[in-house]
C-alpha cells in the first residue's frame, strides 16, 4: 500500500495538484472499498440461506467486517433484515405508516427507496441464530464508545462464558473506565478463573472478587463448588476455598431472599392497585349511593375499548395515546353511566333487588353491543414503549414499568377522587345526599342531579380503570366480568361508603394473594382469599372501616 | 265459505311444502356441523364451521357424492357442554344426518360421546386432545399426545439441550392429562423430579407477575430451561407480555405452546412472542401445492385476504376428504359400512404428505415445531423425519400402557388390554 501511495505522490508531482488530490483520495479509499465489498458479499450470502447455514455465514461476516457489521447484526436481531427477491440484495426494511417498507443499506444506513412487502423475503432467524448474534454483538461492542452498549456486552459475555473470549475480556478490562462494566468484566474473569485455574490461592482470590455479586452465574458457580457430585467429591477440592465459597453463598442467598420478599410485596401492591382501580368507581356508586351496579364491569370494558378506539383513530401517536384515552374514557363511561342512571336506576330507588336485576340486564346488553360492533374477538391494544420492559435494580430484582405506572396511576386517581369528594361543592352535595336525602333536598340540593352526577363520576372512574387494564389484560367483551366480583369483594371488605377502606382493602388483598400464590398456586390462593373474606364478613359485617354514627343507619 | 277455502288452501300449501321437503331429503346426503357459534369458544369454532361449509360447497361443485348433493345442517351448541349432547341427539334423530363434524373442547366431546354411541352416529373430531379414548363412532383427526407434546419435548431435549422443565397449564382436563403424560415421559428419560416445575392457573388468568418471576428464578439455576405451555385461550397474551416485560427472551427460556396457532395470533401484538415456539401438525407457512390451493380457496370463500388457516382446519379438511373417500368406497352412507371403510383410507394432507387412518381411529401426521414470527406466522425450525402414527392410549401412563384400540376383527375394541386380553367396554 505504501508503494502505491508513493506512486501516487510521484504521479501527483507529474500532473496537476487537483487531479493528484483526487487520485490520492481514491487510493486512500481503495482498501476501504475492497474491504466493504468483502463485507457486502459476505453479507449477501444470507439471502435465502437455510437456517443451518446462517451461523457459518455470520462468523464470516464477523471476521471480515468487525465492528462495521454491528448495524447489520442488530437489524437481523430485531427481525428487520430482508432481501429483495429481484436481485437478492440484503437490505434493512422497516414498515412505515403507509404500509410500505422503507429500505436501507444494513451497513451504511443509506436509503434504498421504498418497496412492497411482496418484493421482499425475510432473512431467516431462529433462537439459535439470535443467541449467536447477541454473542457476536457483545464481542464486537465490548470496546464501543457507548457505555450502555459495553455494559450489555459485558453482561452477555458473563452469562454465556466461553474460553475463547478470555483474551477479549482481559484486553477490555485494561481500557475500561466505567465502574459497572469493570465490575462485570472482573466477575466474568473471576468465574472463568474458578472454572479453569489449578492454583487454589488464585481461586480463593476469585471467590472474594465475586462474593458480593448477585449474578445468577456467580451463584451457580459457587453452588457447584460446594456440592458433592455423584462420586461424593466436592466440586472444589481445597477446603479453604470451599469454605469461602460457602460463606459467599450464604450472603448471596440471604440477599436474594430479601429481594425476593421485596418483589412479592411489589407484586401484591401492583395486584392491589388493579383491584383498587376497578373498585374505586364501585366504591362511589355502591358505597356512597348504595346502588348495586352489576354493569360496573362493563363500564370498565367501555374504558378499555375507548383506549382501543383512540389508538385506531391516532395510529401515529401510540406513545401518547394513553394520555388522550384517560379523559376520553372518563367521558364515555361517565356519559353511559349518567344515561343508565337517568333511564333506569332513578326509577328503582330504594329497591336493591330490582336494581341488581336491571343493571345485570344492562351489563348483558352492553356486552352484546360491543360484540356486535367490534366482533367477539379480543382487540389489540398497543403498549407504548415507555410502558414496556422493566426497571432493573439489580440482577435479581426488577420492577416492570407497566405495573409500576399502573400502581402510581391508581394512587393518583385515588387522591384526586378524595379531593373531589372532600374539597368541592359537588363532593359536599354528594355526601349530603348520601347521608340524608330528604334533609339535603329540604335545604335546596337537587338530589336528582346529584344522583346522576355521582353515578356518572363513579362510572367515569370505572372507564379510567379500563384504560389501565387495557395495558395489563385482554381487551374483549368479557373483560368486565373478570373484575366485577373482585370489585364488590374489595368494597365490601374495606367497608361500604369509605374510600380509605377501599384503598387499604384492595392493597392488603393484593399482598395477601401474592404471598399465598407461591405456596398454594394461583387457583387455591384465590379460593383462600374468598374464604377469608367470607369469614371476615361474618365477624365484621360492615367491613374494615365501618361508617359510624347516624350516617351508618 | 271463505274460511274453509282458506283452510284448504293452507293445507294444500303445507302439503306441497312437506312433500317437496321429503323429496329434497331423499336427494341429499346431510352433513351435520356441531360447532359453537356463540359463547366463549365461538372465536375458534366458527372458523371450523366455515371450513366444513367450504368443503361441502366444493364437493357439490364436483357433482356431490354417490350422485347426490351434500346438504349441510348447522346447529349452534353455544359453548354449552350439555347442549352439545342435546344438539347431537337433534341432528341424529330429527335431521337424520349421515355424519357430524364438530366439537372443540374435550369436555364437549365427552358430552357428545354417550349420545353418538347410543344412536350409532359418526363424529369427526378435528382438534388436538389428551388421548386416552377411542370410540367406534368417532374419528380423531387432530393430534394425540404422541403427535404433539412428546415430539415437542424431544426437540427441546435433543436440539436445545433443555434440562429443566416448567409445565404450565390452564386448570382443566387437557392440560392436566397432557402434563401427567409429559411428567412420566420426562422421568422415564432420566430427568430429576427437582428439575420439573408444574403450575396451573385458572381460565383467563391475567396476573402473571409472580408465576413468571418464579419461572425466571427456576430458570436461572445454570441449566437450560424451557416452558411447555398448555395455557389455553386468551390467558396467553398477558403471559407472553409479562415474559417480555420481565426480560425473559425466547433465547433464555423458550416457551413451546400447544394451543397457540395462527388464528390466536392474528390481531395480536406479536412483538413479545417472537422466537417462542409452537408444536402443530400444520402451519400456514408450510410450502406445498395443496396448501397454497387450500389457502387461496379459503381466502376466496371467506372473502377476506387477511384470514389465516390453522391446524384444526387442516384436520377438518383431512377428515372431510377421508369421509368422502370412505363413502365412495362403501357405496353407502351407512355408519357401520363407512366406519369399516374408513380404516386404512389415505388422503393427502396439506404439508405435502399423506394421512392414513389407523385401526384406533387416529391419523398418521408429521410433527412440526415453528418459531413465532413478527407477522403472526410460524417459521418451521424442526420436523419429524416421517409421519407419526396417532396413539390413542399413551405408553407413558401406568394405567394405559398395556391398552390399545383396534376397531378391526377380531379385537373390535377401543380399550383392549394386551396383557389380560380383555376388552373393558369402549372408553373406560
Amino acid at each position: 500500500m505504501t508503494g502505491r501511495f508513493n506512486q501516487a505522490i510521484e504521479t501527483a508531482r507529474c500532473t496537476g495538484r487537483w487531479q493528484a488530490l483526487l487520485l490520492c483520495m481514491a487510493l486512500l479509499l481503495l482498501p476501504y472499498s475492497v474491504w466493504a465489498a468483502d463485507l457486502d458479499s459476505a453479507l449477501a450470502a444470507l439471502a435465502g440461506a437455510s437456517l443451518s447455514k446462517v451461523p457459518a455465514i455470520l462468523e464470516e461476516v464477523e471476521a471480515v467486517g468487525g465492528e462495521a457489521a454491528v448495524p447489520a447484526f442488530t437489524a437481523m436481531l430485531e427481525g428487520d433484515l430482508y432481501y429483495r427477491r429481484s436481485d437478492k440484495r440484503v437490505v434493512r426494511a422497516v414498515r412505515d405508516d403507509a404500509g410500505q417498507y422503507q429500505l436501507s443499506d444494513p451497513l451504511s444506513g443509506a436509503s434504498l427507496g421504498a418497496s412492497e412487502k411482496s418484493a421482499l423475503r425475510k432473512v431467516k432467524v431462529s433462537n439459535r441464530v439470535r443467541i449467536h448474534l447477541r454473542g457476536a454483538i457483545a464481542r464486537l461492542t465490548l470496546s464501543s464508545e457507548d457505555p450502555r452498549q459495553r455494559l450489555r456486552a459485558a453482561q452477555n459475555l458473563l452469562e454465556r462464558p466461553d474460553e475463547d473470549n478470555l483474551p477479549l475480556l482481559r484486553a477490555a478490562i485494561e481500557t475500561e473506565t466505567d465502574p459497572d462494566v469493570v465490575e462485570l468484566l472482573q466477575t466474568a474473569l473471576a468465574l472463568n478463573l474458578l472454572q479453569t485455574s489449578g492454583d487454589s490461592e488464585a481461586r480463593l482470590g476469585a471467590v472474594e472478587t465475586v462474593a458480593g455479586s448477585l449474578q445468577p452465574a456467580v451463584r451457580n458457580q459457587l453452588q457447584s463448588m460446594v456440592q458433592r457430585d455423584d462420586d461424593g467429591n466436592y466440586g472444589e477440592e481445597d477446603a479453604a476455598v470451599r469454605e469461602a465459597a460457602q460463606r459467599a453463598l450464604v450472603t448471596i442467598d440471604s440477599r436474594i431472599s430479601f429481594y425476593g420478599s421485596l418483589e412479592t410485596v411489589f407484586f401484591g401492591l401492583s395486584l392491589g392497585s388493579v383491584l383498587l382501580l376497578a373498585a374505586l368507581g364501585l366504591a362511589i356508586t355502591f358505597g356512597v349511593m348504595g346502588v348495586i351496579n352489576m354493569a360496573h364491569g362493563e363500564l370498565i370494558m367501555l374504558g378499555a375499548y375507548t383506549t382501543y378506539m383512540v389508538q385506531v383513530l391516532l395510529p401515529q401517536h401510540i406513545e401518547y395515546s394513553l394520555f388522550i384515552a384517560v379523559p376520553a374514557a372518563f367521558v364515555v363511561s361517565g356519559l353511559v353511566g349518567v344515561l343508565i342512571e337517568r333511564s333506569v336506576i332513578r326509577f328503582l330507588h330504594g329497591r336493591p333487588l330490582e336494581t341488581l336485576l336491571a343493571t345485570f340486564g344492562i351489563s348483558l346488553i352492553l356486552q352484546q353491543a360491543v360484540r356486535t360492533i367490534f366482533s367477539p374477538l379480543n382487540r389489540q391494544v398497543f403498549t407504548p414503549d415507555w410502558m414496556s420492559g422493566s426497571l432493573q435494580i439489580n440482577s435479581v430484582f426488577s420492577l416492570t414499568y407497566n405495573r409500576l405506572y399502573v400502581f402510581l396511576f391508581a394512587l393518583v386517581v385515588f387522591f384526586v377522587l378524595q379531593l373531589v369528594l372532600n374539597r368541592t361543592s359537588l363532593g359536599l352535595n354528594v355526601r349530603a345526599v348520601s347521608q340524608n336525602r330528604s334533609m339535603a333536598r329540604a335545604i335546596g340540593v337537587r338530589a336528582d342531579w346529584v344522583d346522576a352526577l355521582t353515578f356518572g363520576l363513579g362510572s367515569g372512574i370505572a372507564g379510567i380503570a379500563g384504560v389501565a387494564l387495557s395495558q395489563l389484560t385482554n381487551v374483549g367483551p368479557n373483560l368486565g366480568q373478570a373484575y366485577i366480583i373482585d370489585s364488590f369483594m374489595v368494597v365490601v371488605f374495606g367497608g361500604v361508603g369509605n374510600l380509605w377502606g377501599t384503598l387499604v382493602g384492595a392493597l392488603s388483598l393484593g399482598v395477601v394473594n401474592k404471598f399465598l400464590e407461591p405456596v398454594t398456586g394461583a387457583v387455591l390462593a384465590k379460593i383462600l382469599v374468598l374464604v377469608f373474606i367470607i369469614l371476615f364478613i361474618q365477624k365484621r359485617p360492615r367491613g374494615l372501616f365501618p361508617q359510624k354514627g347516624r350516617a351508618a343507619e | 265459505m271463505k274460511l274453509s277455502k282458506y283452510f284448504s288452501k293452507a293445507a294444500l300449501l303445507a302439503g306441497s311444502v312437506l312433500f317437496s321437503a321429503t323429496l329434497h331429503a331423499a336427494d341429499t346426503i346431510k352433513v351435520g356441523v356441531l360447532h359453537s357459534l356463540s359463547g366463549t369458544m365461538a372465536i375458534s369454532e366458527t372458523t371450523l364451521k366455515d371450513t366444513v361449509l367450504m368443503m361441502v360447497e366444493e364437493q357439490n361443485k364436483k357433482g356431490g357424492l354417490l350422485g347426490k348433493k351434500l346438504e349441510p345442517v348447522v346447529v349452534d351448541p353455544a359453548s354449552n357442554w350439555p347442549l352439545f349432547a342435546e344438539k347431537t341427539r337433534e341432528l341424529l334423530t330429527q335431521d337424520e344426518v349421515d355424519v357430524i363434524f364438530g366439537c372443540w373442547t374435550s369436555v364437549s366431546r365427552k358430552s357428545v360421546l354417550p349420545v353418538i354411541e347410543e344412536l350409532n352416529g359418526l363424529l369427526f373430531y378435528p382438534v388436538q386432545y389428551e388421548g386416552e379414548e377411542s370410540s367406534k363412532n368417532v374419528f380423531y383427526t387432530g393430534a394425540a399426545p404422541n403427535q404433539q407434546a412428546i415430539p415437542a419435548v424431544d426437540y427441546l431435549m435433543n436440539d436445545l439441550e433443555v434440562e429443566r422443565w416448567v409445565l404450565a397449564g390452564t386448570d382443566y382436563v387437557y392440560p392436566r392429562t397432557t402434563n401427567k403424560i409429559l411428567e412420566a415421559y420426562l422421568v422415564a428419560k432420566g430427568v430429576d423430579e427437582k428439575d420439573i416445575m408444574i403450575n396451573y392457573t385458572p381460565f383467563g388468568h391475567s396476573d402473571w407477575q409472580s408465576i413468571v418471576s418464579e419461572i425466571k428464578k427456576f430458570g436461572s439455576a445454570g441449566k437450560k430451561t424451557a416452558v411447555v405451555s398448555t395455557i389455553n385461550g386468551d390467558a396467553n397474551v398477558p403471559f407472553y407480555k409479562e415474559l417480555g416485560n420481565q426480560g425473559i427472551s425466547a433465547e433464555d427460556i423458550p416457551v413451546v405452546a400447544f394451543s397457540v396457532g395462527e388464528e390466536e395470533l392474528s390481531g395480536l401484538d406479536t412483538k413479545p412472542l417472537v422466537g417462542h415456539l409452537a408444536a402443530w401438525n400444520y402451519f400456514q407457512s408450510v410450502e406445498s401445492d395443496e396448501n397454497e390451493a387450500f389457502i387461496a380457496q379459503w381466502k376466496a370463500f371467506i372473502g377476506d385476504d387477511e384470514r389465516v388457516t390453522n391446524d384444526p382446519m387442516e384436520a377438518t379438511y383431512i377428515g372431510f376428504n377421508m369421509w368422502v373417500k370412505a363413502v365412495e368406497k362403501a357405496g353407502t352412507t351407512d355408519v357401520d359400512a363407512v366406519e369399516q371403510a374408513m380404516i386404512g383410507i389415505s388422503t393427502p394432507n396439506l404439508t405435502g404428505g399423506v394421512a392414513t387412518m389407523n385401526k384406533a381411529h387416529h391419523l398418521s401426521k408429521p410433527v412440526l415445531i415453528g418459531e413465532i414470527q413478527e407477522d403472526g406466522q410460524f417459521e418451521v425450525v424442526w420436523e419429524t423425519d416421517g409421519l407419526v402414527d396417532g396413539d390413542a392410549w399413551s405408553d407413558f401412563l401406568p394405567g394405559s400402557k398395556d391398552i390399545i384400540a383396534d376397531w378391526t376383527a377380531p379385537i373390535n375394541c377401543g380399550n383392549y388390554n394386551t396383557v389380560t386380553k380383555t376388552c373393558s367396554g369402549q372408553n373406560m
